[in-house]
């Protein structure tokens, strides 16, 4: 077993060049043979130093991995730099919320919550590559499915889909009528998501809150 | 028409009428169907009147609505329509209501999370939130806020409907001129604060369509603080505004 001193670094410098988020399992494979555990551990000891020291930027744990991320009170300075910042429309954070909790979900679905024709703003969504196209439902027309991305994930800075705020109820009267989502639909939809988020958490924070594949949204209570 | 602002309305009738709840601060549970209806068809015959692009959604609504209107004002007999029978006409609307503000509060949360590419940066170049494509966004308020303080500045001239005879006078184009100057100066403008006192109503409208065309464009931003003030602010060049729709 190699010493936490010696895979610190080479975690650190795989952290820093990776594109995206990088997940414990890729840092296992490439740390061939190298223990979870004491990975996990470096991992933990990381992210600490980062949040100690005063830098300007942090290692934080996001859509299953773990990636470098400038420190939020230096965004002014950011944005000056790069002279662009990321803004979501209403309509299009309407149809990603709506999304994100009800998947999979139809377009047709989500213009039945919103009460508007959607099509560009999906059209759009998935260009950006916040939603993706997760099957076809088993309904007349087999109309085609949307779920969230590892990119929405990201973009949010949510570990998984089970770190989405809770929906608040607003004493709902009946929600008896939540159709077209079931639980396998849930699983299926979320499949990629759940298998980055999960397994390298050995803390247990994706589970401590919620349980497993529960979406926050309290859908499917009878 | 001697003005088109063709404003894609991406907010659609439900919009409207939790506008109007918000607004006229009613219990979405009770709502006074006969009341908003009213409203909200006035709404609809502003749009219209501005030549805004109004989806048929917003018609089939207003059929609803009218068909709610109705069903309210039948006498409620025990005897017929045993399957309906003690069924609110409005039920269907209200949870339709009730569930499309739970997404709208979900939208809250996710915006105050620290969100990639606003709020914290990763190393390099954000990839997929990159380009602006061509439906951007402009204002941070709803579109029927504006409508709505719209409505409010028109409520408080006394000249009847007389768009046809005025309209004429007033172009869109001059009116971005005056704006543009105007906010040289202010920097950033109350949103009533545009409309003269003896403005007509052709006049004020054209404004308006002057303001979401600026809008649109990027140039102005709108914004509606705390105390619920539309504001109308200058973008400040160079900071280009990646958006996704």
């Amino acid at each position: 077993m190699t010493e936490l001193g010696t895979i610190k670094p080479i975690i650190e410098a795989l952290i820093f060049a990776s594109n995206s988020s990088i997940t414990l399992d890729r840092i296992a494979t490439i740390l061939e043979g190298e223990d979870r555990k004491v990975i996990k551990e470096a991992l933990d000891e990381l992210i600490k130093e980062y949040e100690t020291s005063e830098r300007g930027f942090t290692i934080v744990r996001v859509a299953g991995g773990y990636q470098l991320r400038t420190r939020p009170e230096y965004s002014p300075w950011i944005r000056r730099l790069l002279k662009t910042t990321t803004r979501i429309s209403r309509a299009s954070m309407e149809c990603l919320a709506i999304i994100a909790y009800r998947q999979p979900i139809t377009k047709g679905e989500v213009e039945d919550i919103r009460g508007v024709d959607s099509t560009g703003i999906l059209r759009s969504l998935l260009e950006k590559r916040l939603i993706r196209i997760v099957g076809r439902k088993d309904a007349p027309g087999r109309p085609v499915l949307y779920g969230t991305t590892r990119e929405f994930l990201e973009t949010f800075d949510l570990k998984d889909l089970s770190h989405l705020p809770t929906l608040k109820d607003i004493q709902m009267m009946e929600e008896g009528d939540a159709c077209g989502e079931t639980p396998e639909g849930d699983s299926q939809g979320r499949g990629d998501i759940e298998t980055e988020g999960r397994g390298d958490d050995s803390r247990g924070e994706g589970e401590s809150e919620r349980q497993g594949g529960n979406l926050p949204g309290g859908e499917g209570r009878s | 028409m001697p003005y088109n602002v063709r404003l894609d309305i991406f907010e659609g009738p439900l919009d409207l009428l939790l506008h109007l709840i918000r607004k006229n601060r009613v219990d979405i549970y009770d709502i006074p169907i006969a009341d908003i209806t009213e409203q909200y068809l006035e709404y609809l015959e502003l749009m219209k009147e501005m030549n805004l692009n109004v989806a048929g959604e917003f018609l089939v609504m207003a059929a609803t609505l009218i068909h709610i209107k109705s069903r309210m004002l039948l006498p409620v007999t025990e005897e017929e329509d045993d399957e309906e029978e003690g069924v609110d006409p409005r039920e269907e609307l209200t949870r339709r209501l009730v569930e499309y503000q739970r997404y709208k509060e979900a939208v809250r949360d996710l915006d105050m999370r620290l969100v990639l590419g606003r709020d914290v940066f990763p190393r390099g170049r954000h990839h997929h939130l990159e380009g602006l494509d061509g439906e951007e966004v402009f204002v941070d308020v709803s579109i029927f806020d504006l409508i709505g303080a719209l409505k409010d500045v028109l409520s408080r001239i006394e000249e009847p409907h007389s768009l046809d005879i005025t309209v004429d006078r007033f172009r869109v184009a001059d009116k971005i001129n005056y704006i543009m100057e105007r906010l040289y100066r202010e920097e950033t403008i109350p949103f009533d604060a545009l409309f003269h006192r003896s403005a007509l109503r052709g006049e004020i409208i054209v404004t308006f369509l002057a303001v979401l065309e600026l809008a649109k464009l990027l140039v102005v931003g709108v914004h509606q603080t705390e105390d619920g003030i539309i504001r109308i602010y200058r973008r400040t060049p160079g900071t280009l505004v990646r958006t996704v729709h």
